[in-house]
């Protein structure tokens, strides 16, 4: 534990990649592969459930400090973390160095399920009591079940390829998909020649930038691939040995939730995988996001919700064919052989559709395809290379998104509530709203946008033109109006504005507009019917 | 009631004085020279003698202004006055009132564990005590001087052997000499902000181991350098000449990651002027004290520990200025730097 709380503090001293990938490096070359497997557990955020009730560990650090629950809970709303809070509560003076191991620590939170309360008091207390202050704040973040810490997985994966010497794309691909720390053997995972045995395993998704620059620099409008750009969930749906797995992006199987698929097993060729976006479709429409989650949330697929929503894979990549990982070919060849293979297929207009290219043959002519996306149910386009490979990960320069301008609406500022970790303490959490008549009703909320430098501001605002304070949210005098933009709104009972937006952020602090100048809740209405 | 909150400050109506008044009044007993105990346009102060040459650096020459020594007593319309060392920085006091046998004792800022250079706390036994409540919460325990010390120096000779120049930044009257008296001894040259070069000299310090903030000065040493600054100089191109450079902050507030974070702090000091909350609960419990007043910080808060855990008869009070918060410490220039600068 020791290794790896050394490991943290390293991580978190700095914000340059190049000294967080050293650090793990040699993590990594200097740990024993059972703690290593945890360590990159943590790290890329699989990380077991917390073991234990938060109310608990109040109760029981409260005891330990000697002060009252309500004391607890005014120095957790000032800390706004709860595992600091604990261990400045606790007021460690140890300066031990401890000698349990990240994988015996992690192991005994496993165990935790088969003791009772007291059992685990017992441990928890042993730990908070020997601990010194720098591993017990490791000790209560993951016993907390919040361990975090500022690195992403291809930054791990880069040290690990490091330390292991193999591949980092080979070491991406191998750390996908729903591997527990529990039961899987890092040395196993890396010296695996095949995958035949991982038979689930959906590669690493290549990811887009948002277009940042001029068109024009992206060279020749006959280099690119371009298809729309789909509001749907992102998936890769795998025909492997008889079996059908849909993952979505976030790495999670999904195959149970969405039966239209099944007959892939049948219609596919064995060894295929393709990538693309799931969609609700009726008629060749595609239906609103909202549609979407009312079909994913559901935990009881009916046949009523089936008929309903029916949900097809827009297709527009193909990564494995035959078993083979076709990842380095060409995206023109990809899509080639995914055409063939989609439109062989018996499930081609019925489960699974292509994606349309589009064509054009002038930059100065895109946006007109752009704005038409819109109309179509989709977010804008993408920009695709045609000799790109499918990159792991987030890349620039091969792929961009290139979505439609949001919405925008001017609101005022009304409630402003702190916010947790980074922003403890801070008033970074807002909520918006316009004018209905000469009243103000609350529409959104909002929380990212601003700078950090405009965040002091409005925190130093807020603290001094509070109105009434209702817990952790404070009223203040409607003052500010902020440009909100948002990329859609949908009408929603559970609101008391009737509405909701979709991705809501600040996009504009607008100083130069006067109160009376915000937007007003006719304006949002019609803005909803415009859409519907 | 012998003192009384009103709207200018704490009140003797029998001896016709106001401690710390936030106001102009007749006659102000100052705690301290700290701008928010030590206001301008009083017609006649008293203080500790050790705030006399900084009261008339800060509120002018031509004050007027009476000092005393520590436990030396006047007497005015029979209210038995005098002042106790409260540890809080040089010169300050706490202020004790002594009525027909009833004894009030005004805190003004304190601390309990000894700095090193101030003189330490004494505990004043009395029936009605004012306490502040800067860091009245738990969560706030404080390293005490030595560790402090240790961990300052050995910060900045690690800065030194990557070659890199420490800039410790620290209110300019009471942090700043804490941390100067640490490193003095190091072998690098110290560079004061203006505002802590002033203050020092107000204080009747010698300056002659420090060498005054100008701009280019950097250049003229090529050497890692110490530099000693006020929260103001966070972020401002006065500190460009120095980079390469970690930046460390001295804050009781440092004992908080956001608060850390927040200030873009490479390390932070936990080293403040204030009680924390051991400090704060033995300093009341010595002065055997029935009624408490509590002022400045988590006043609400810490008054109802006080009420739950001890039985005391505590209440919160509000003044005009809350001294130094948490959520203080983000508003960019604070009024003591405005003050000294």
């Amino acid at each position: 534990m020791k290794a790896f709380t050394d490991l943290y503090y390293e991580l978190d001293a700095t914000t340059k990649t190049t000294p967080k990938v050293e650090a793990l490096t040699n993590y990594f070359l200097h740990t024993k592969p059972e703690d290593s497997i945890w360590a990159i557990a943590l790290l890329v955020g699989n990380r077991p459930k917390r073991p234990i009730k938060t109310s608990d560990l109040k109760l029981w650090s409260a005891a330990l400090a000697n002060v009252s629950e309500w004391l607890f809970d005014d120095s957790y709303s000032v800390v706004g973390d709860l595992a600091e809070t604990i261990t400045l509560l606790i007021n460690s003076k140890s300066e031990n160095v401890s000698e349990v191991s990240l994988n015996e620590l992690m192991r005994e939170f496993e165990g935790f399920s088969k003791l009772n309360d007291d059992e685990k008091k017992e441990v928890v207390l042993e730990y908070w009591k020997k601990l010194s202050p720098r591993e017990l704040y490791i000790f209560n973040k993951l016993i907390t079940g919040a361990f975090r810490v500022g690195v992403s997985k291809l930054l791990v994966f880069k040290a690990l390829a490091k330390a292991y010497d193999i591949d980092e794309k080979v070491i991406a691909h191998r750390f996908i998909g729903n591997w527990k720390p529990t039961n899987t053997l890092l040395t196993d995972l890396l010296k695996e020649d095949e995958f035949s045995d991982s038979t689930s395993r959906p590669y690493p998704f290549c990811l887009a930038y948002a277009l940042d620059f001029d068109l024009q620099d992206l060279g020749k409008v006959n280099d690119w691939q371009i298809e729309r750009k789909y509001d749907g969930i992102r998936g890769q749906i795998i025909v492997r040995n008889k079996q059908l797995f849909v993952w979505s992006r976030g790495e999670e199987l999904l195959t149970d939730k969405f039966p239209e698929f099944e007959e892939l097993i049948e219609f596919l060729p064995a060894g295929t995988v393709i990538d693309g976006e799931i969609l609700p479709i009726v008629e060749g429409d595609i239906k609103s996001f909202n549609q979407m989650q009312k079909r994913t949330t559901r935990k009881a697929l009916t046949k009523k919700i089936l008929q309903d929503i029916p949900l097809k894979m827009v297709c527009y990549d193909l990564l494995e064919k035959d078993g083979k990982d076709l990842r380095d070919l060409p995206l023109e060849e990809r899509r080639r052989l995914l055409e063939e293979i989609v439109t062989n297929s018996k499930a081609f207009n019925s489960s699974l559709i292509l994606a349309p290219l589009l064509s054009c043959d002038a930059w100065e002519n895109l946006n007109a395809l752009r704005n038409e996306a819109k109309s179509v149910g989709c977010e804008g386009l993408m920009l695709k290379r045609k000799d790109s490979n499918y990159e792991t990960g987030r890349k620039r320069g091969k792929w961009w998104k290139w979505k439609v301008d949001p919405y925008s609406i001017d609101a005022v500022l009304i409630y402003a509530q702190s916010g947790h970790g980074r922003r403890a303490n801070l008033f970074t959490d807002y909520t918006f709203a316009v004018w209905d008549g000469d009243v103000l009703v609350p529409f959104t909320k909002a929380y990212s946008g601003l700078t950090d430098k405009e965040i002091f501001e409005v925190d130093a605002w807020v603290k001094k033109n509070t109105i009434e304070k209702f817990g952790p949210v404070r009223s203040v005098t409607p003052h500010w109006v902020f440009e909100i933009a948002f990329e859609g709104i949908n009408e929603s009972p559970r609101h008391k504005s009737g509405i909701a937006l979709r991705f809501p952020r600040i996009s504009r602090w607008r100083k130069d507009k006067p109160l009376s100048e915000a937007n007003t809740k006719q304006d949002l209405l019609n803005l909803l019917h415009a859409n519907t | 009631m012998l003192l009384q909150f009103d709207k200018d400050g704490i009140y003797c109506e029998q001896a016709g004085i106001y401690i710390d008044p936030w106001k102009p009044v007749d006659r102000a007993v100052i705690t301290h020279a700290h701008s928010d105990h030590a206001r301008w346009g009083s017609k006649s102060y008293l203080a500790h003698h050790d705030s006399k040459n900084i009261l008339k650096y800060r509120l002018g020459e031509d004050i007027n202004l009476e000092t005393l020594a520590y436990n030396e007593a006047i007497i005015i319309n029979g209210v038995k006055i005098s002042l106790h060392p409260a540890g809080h920085i040089v010169g300050s006091a706490q202020v004790r009132l002594e009525y027909q046998g009833e004894v009030w004792v005004a805190s003004g800022d304190y601390k309990v564990m000894p700095d090193g250079i101030t003189t330490p706390f004494e505990p004043v036994p009395c029936h009605h005590f004012i306490t502040e409540s800067t860091f009245g919460l738990p969560i706030y325990n404080f390293p005490n001087a030595d560790t402090l010390n240790t961990d300052l120096k050995n910060w900045c000779l690690k800065n030194q052997i990557a070659g890199k120049s420490s800039v410790v930044i620290g209110y300019s009257l009471g942090k700043a000499q804490r941390i100067l008296n640490s490193i003095n001894e190091l072998n690098m040259p110290v560079i004061l902000h203006g505002a802590i070069y002033n203050t020092n000299q107000a204080l009747g310090l010698n300056n002659e181991r420090y060498i005054r903030y100008a701009a280019r000065i950097k250049k003229t040493l090529n050497e890692p350098v110490i530099v000693v600054a006020p929260p103001s100089a966070i972020g401002s191109p006065w500190l460009r000449q120095f980079e390469p450079y970690e930046l460390g902050v001295c804050s009781g507030w440092m004992q908080l990651r956001g608060a850390r974070r927040r200030r873009n702090a490479d390390m932070g000091f936990v080293m403040s002027d204030h009680a924390d909350w051991n400090g704060l609960n033995e300093a009341v419990l010595a002065t055997g004290a029935e009624n408490i007043y509590v002022t400045h910080g988590y006043k609400s808060i810490y008054a109802k520990w006080l009420t739950d855990h001890y039985g005391l008869n505590a209440v919160a009070v509000d003044t005009l200025f809350e001294g130094e918060t948490l959520e203080q410490q983000d508003i960019e220039t604070t009024r003591e730097e405005e003050a000294s600068a």
